[in-house]
């Protein structure tokens, strides 16, 4: 799959932020006004920041309201409702902190399980596509759910609650690469299956349809990028999981660490949601004897 | 709506001849060029005449070799479009009903006017039959000259896909596979048409109809044995020679 900016930039900071707003929102820490202004402006920042980034890789973003009225069935779709109820919820409980310095705790508690329903309903937009069977398996909303809570615990100071979550989250994600590495030959589907011609013989792709490029192969096949995964795989876990938490540990002490372990952590989800993407092979990969 | 409509009686399609197709790529020509100028959005094209041209197809041809574990090689010409599915994982996804299957035919179709172009019905389809417009912003797919088929402005002998109606070999047929009385079901009963990808149950309504089995050309030749080219069994000069040749580095034992 294509690794488009907007959407590594929204998976990584809308994670981060609502990450926040859950903890916010469960009452982990308890500002009051000034304090909590800057608190829920910053996970407003992320989440909304990484919301409208999402909306750039958008043919035509200016009929996105469209896109709340089919959460029957999409998850796209759900996904927005979800944030834009979340959002108005925790904007209520924070508007409570702020002005009132009174917290509405049933309305946080609310609002932070909603957050952690946005994240859930990204993640099942990848874990349902059945043509791309990297994603399609239990670890894929584990990993964004561990992400989020983790990331937000990193960046609301709680040590010991983000040392464990980020640990666990980089143990997973190992496991993760390992399963996802070969799930598409598990998948059964070929290029035989894909031509149905595999009775007779091996398949080849031949030639193409065009001797130039076309959408399909832009957006879906991204073989080039895979090539330095594995040294990318290593920093991920490095910056993402193991540097943070040796900071939290050992070194967590004043506000300079703190900055360092949070940017060290969001360059590392930055580096794995890239690879989220770039190594993830959709099937029709397959018509092109490509994956 | 998104949600997928109880399956219709009527499913229109295409079954496709890979015994017959030649790869002359006509049905992809007559397919932009009726679908540029009807139905929707025209099919753009980037940089046609320059280094890196790209456009948007509803129909490609691809080309297979297909090595059989004895005798020669086969190439196979491959069309592929929208199959129309039944279980159509591409309108399922679609967050704002844009995509949708049609309940009295089972065609499906892009209402343009609500695409958003997120490109997620792309994703969620295995064959690659839709594409992103990049200088319109949305989604294109295969019709299935929805606006032909029924159109009574033309001709009855048009009224069917440009693909189909242009196709110079008859490898390209159309009809209702929900009836199975009809010539194309009657077609892939006898030829024993498949689905692609079937694993990812998608419930494809075209069919593609298997290459038919090569024959083998029988050894008739009475003559043959006699003209064997190369000496086994070399006797004086010619075997001295054979000997000789062998010896040096890198010659053929």
């Amino acid at each position: 799959m294509h690794p488009a900016t907007s959407v590594i930039l929204f998976n990584t900071f809308s994670g981060l932020g609502f990450g926040l707003l859950f903890w916010l929102g469960l009452g982990a820490l308890v500002p009051t006004g000034l304090g909590a202004f800057i608190w829920f402006t910053i996970a407003y920042l992320l989440a909304v920041g990484g919301l409208i980034a999402s909306t750039f890789h958008l043919g035509h973003p200016e009929r996105a309201l469209k896109a709340f009225s089919q959460w029957k069935t999409s998850w796209l779709s759900r996904e927005g409702v979800c944030a834009v109820f979340a959002l108005l919820v925790m904007a209520i409980y924070g508007a409570g902190l702020v002005f009132a310095e009174t917290r509405l705790a049933f309305v946080g508690i609310i609002g932070g399980l909603a957050s952690l329903g946005v994240v859930f309903t990204t993640s099942m937009i990848y874990t349902q596509m059945k043509t791309v069977p990297r994603w399609r398996h239990w670890t894929t909303p584990a990993m964004y759910l561990l992400l989020s809570v983790g990331g937000g615990a990193l960046l609301s100071n709680q040590k010991t609650m983000a040392a464990v979550l980020l640990g666990i989250a980089g143990l997973l994600q190992v496991y993760a690469w390992m399963g996802g590495d070969v799930r598409l030959a598990q998948s059964g589907t070929t290029m035989a299956t894909a031509t149905g011609l595999g009775h007779i013989g091996k398949v080849r792709a031949f030639e193409p349809p065009h001797t130039g490029t076309n959408y399909l192969m832009r957006e879906f096949i991204h073989q080039v990028g895979r090539k330095h995964a594995q040294q990318l795989r290593v920093i991920t876990l490095v910056l993402g999981f193991a540097l943070p938490v040796l900071l939290l540990l050992f070194f967590f002490n004043n506000h300079v660490v703190a900055a360092i372990a949070v940017l060290s952590h969001i360059a590392g989800v930055l580096c794995l949601r890239w690879l989220f993407f770039a190594q993830a092979e959709h099937v029709v990969g397959l018509y092109y004897g490509k994956r | 709506m998104t949600q997928l409509p109880p399956p219709s009686t009527k499913k229109l399609g295409l079954v496709i001849d890979l015994d017959t197709c030649v790869g002359c790529h006509a049905c992809v020509i007559s397919c932009k060029g009726w679908n540029t100028e009807n139905y929707g959005a025209p099919l753009s094209d980037q940089d046609p005449y320059g280094a890196d041209p790209s456009g948007t197809f509803l129909n490609r041809v691809h080309s297979y070799e297909v090595q059989p574990e004895q005798g020669a090689a086969q190439l196979i010409h491959f069309p592929k479009s929208c199959l129309h599915c039944e279980d159509a994982p591409c309108v399922t996804v679609c967050p704002t009903g844009a995509s949708y299957k049609r309940s009295e035919d089972g065609i499906v179709l892009v209402n343009e006017s609500d695409c958003i172009g997120c490109g997620l019905c792309a994703w969620a389809c295995p064959y690659g039959a839709r594409e992103l417009d990049a200088k319109e912003g949305v989604m294109k797919k295969c019709t299935l000259c929805v606006d032909r088929i029924y159109n009574e402005n033309l001709p009855e002998e048009d009224r069917q896909p440009a693909c189909v109606r242009t196709c110079p070999a008859g490898a390209r047929h159309f009809g209702d596979l929900g009836d199975e009385t009809s010539d194309v079901s009657i077609l892939v009963a006898e030829r024993g048409g498949f689905d692609l990808m079937p694993e990812q149950g998608t419930k494809p309504v075209n069919k593609y109809l298997p290459p038919r089995p090569k024959d083998v050309m029988p050894e008739f030749d009475v003559l043959a044995p006699y003209l064997e080219p190369i000496a086994s069994d070399g006797k004086g000069f010619v075997g001295w020679l054979d000997k000789a040749l062998s010896a040096l580095p890198g010659g053929a034992k």
